[in-house]
């Protein structure tokens, strides 16, 4: 192999595409399943906070099953295990509709729902008890005063861990690869299959990991700088 | 369904439990747990260097490991997997077996993390404990060795033992180089079956669970503890106090 050249890579047309192509995908995936496991994050919150009974110990079991089997392991359970139980109606739009990257989402957004559950009740649980009573005696009623005095406190609370796992979200994207979906890693790995330029095609795709973390990174220090009352006022 | 795991475990147990052991590789159960505890035996001694230099005035010191956290926490641990699959031969210039190739990369990696949870707990001392072993006569190494180490790495051990549970679970990503754990066991079994990947995977779902679940619980209750005894409400046996008669009596 002749010596180190990036551009035998970016270079090359088809190269650039499936390097595009799994970007694109990775984003997908990642934006899928972020936004799953927020919506079921809040409802997981709402469950744990209502006064239904069986909420609390049935969320904890949820965390606790999510935090404690490797996401890989779930990923596999859902693509290789729950996919073939299905009916053979939705097997097979699902196999028709690329089944691997909705089961990547399925499975990453509900693994993940479990760490966002956490640190929003973190988040909400920090936020001091005198404000719901100070907000009851306001005269909001119980959704009225989670919605405009204790939630945004206790988002902002929770804004670091979010962010945190936010990007650790955005990294284990890669282990759809695993199961087949066609993100960044499936490209790299594709790329150094066709050219033998392994460490060209790892290092670009390093550094576009790197690169989007560290956006992400910025993106959430942004926001948690913009939601700190105390510390835009001193800007 | 439950019959047909029960049959599955019946039959596999041992592969899921020692891999191919006695006429082949070590593997399964066993493999991923020996690869969790050297990797964290491994990397517990450079996570502590690693958090001395990120604490040290030398630009030269801090600088290079700050960029390495940088680097573990923004790259997948699949990238840097596929990175030693490929670079630990040739750097070597044998043929590593993948066992090695993983262990390396979670050294790597934990060390990283451990780092920054060891900084953590040194800076959480305080500045004064440093300063009154200073003023006690410690060079920095003697107040690092004597002083704040052994308090900062008391306070750490339940962020120790999350560590090695979150270890256990990064080694299922061994699976994409073929390293003979339980994953790998697991896969072979679905292979041979067939039938039933549902079964499987539940079963291997189950058992991690049952493992990182216990680990976690004793790493939350030994949190509690830890925080407790610093706090001064847990009673510490300690030398009986010496009483002014005690001395006196020694004495005579």
């Amino acid at each position: 192999m002749s010596g180190f050249d990036l551009s035998a890579i970016l270079g090359n047309p088809e190269y650039a595409d499936m390097l595009l192509h799994g970007i694109e995908m990775t984003f997908i995936i990642y934006a899928g399943s972020w936004l799953l496991a927020m919506m079921l994050a809040l409802l997981l919150l709402g469950l744990r906070l209502s006064p239904f009974r069986l909420g609390d110990p049935l969320v904890a079991a949820y965390v606790s099953y999510h935090r404690n089997v490797p996401t890989l392991v779930q990923l596999m359970l859902w693509y290789f295990g729950i996919f073939t139980l299905m009916p053979s109606g939705i097997g097979n739009w699902l196999a028709s509709h690329n089944a691997e990257s909705i089961f990547a989402v399925i499975g990453l957004g509900l693994c993940q729902a479990a760490y966002f559950s956490e640190d929003l009740r973190s988040g909400v649980r920090s936020v001091a008890d005198g404000q719901m009573q100070a907000a009851r005696a306001l005269g909001h009623g119980y959704v009225s005063a989670m919605r405009f005095v204790i939630m945004p406190q206790g988002v902002r609370n929770a804004l670091p861990p979010l962010i945190n796992h936010s990007v650790s979200l955005f990294k284990n994207s890669s282990l759809a690869v695993v199961i087949g979906a066609s993100e960044l890693t499936h490209a790299v790995k594709e790329i150094e299959n066709l050219s033998f330029r392994t460490f060209e095609i790892y290092l670009i795709g390093t550094v576009l990991y790197l690169f989007f973390s560290l956006v992400i990174m910025s993106i959430g220090a942004y926001l948690s700088m913009r939601a700190d009352p105390a510390r835009s006022a001193r800007a | 369904m439950i019959q047909d795991m029960i049959a599955i475990v019946r039959d596999y147990w041992l592969l899921l439990l020692v891999g191919q052991y006695p006429n082949g590789p070590l593997g399964g159960l066993a493999n991923t747990l020996i690869l969790s505890a050297l990797s964290i035996t491994l990397a517990f001694p450079a996570s502590i260097l690693f958090a001395m230099a990120r604490l040290s005035k030398s630009r030269l010191m801090r600088w290079p490991v700050t960029a390495l956290v940088y680097f573990t926490r923004g790259v997948p641990l699949l990238m840097l997997i596929l990175w030693s699959y490929f670079l630990v031969p040739l750097l070597t210039g044998a043929d590593v077996p993948s066992f090695v190739t993983m262990l390396t990369t979670l050294v790597v990696y934990q060390s990283a993390f451990l780092s920054e949870v060891v900084r953590a707990g040194i800076v959480a001392l305080g500045p004064g404990q440093m300063d009154a072993a200073r003023a006690l006569g410690h060079g920095y190494m003697g107040a690092m060795r004597y002083i704040i180490l052994p308090q900062a790495l008391y306070n750490m051990i339940p962020s120790i033992l999350s560590t090695f549970v979150s270890t256990i679970k990064d080694t299922t990503l061994g699976y994409v180089i073929n390293v003979p754990d339980l994953t790998f066991a697991a896969s072979q079994v679905n292979n041979q079956l067939l039938t039933q990947p549902f079964q499987v995977f539940l079963i291997l779902a189950i058992v991690y669970f049952i493992i990182c679940w216990t680990l976690t619980y004793f790493a939350n209750r030994l949190e509690r503890r830890i925080t407790r005894r610093r706090a001064g409400l847990l009673k510490v046996p300690t030398a009986s106090p010496v009483t002014p008669s005690k001395i006196v009596s020694e004495q005579l």
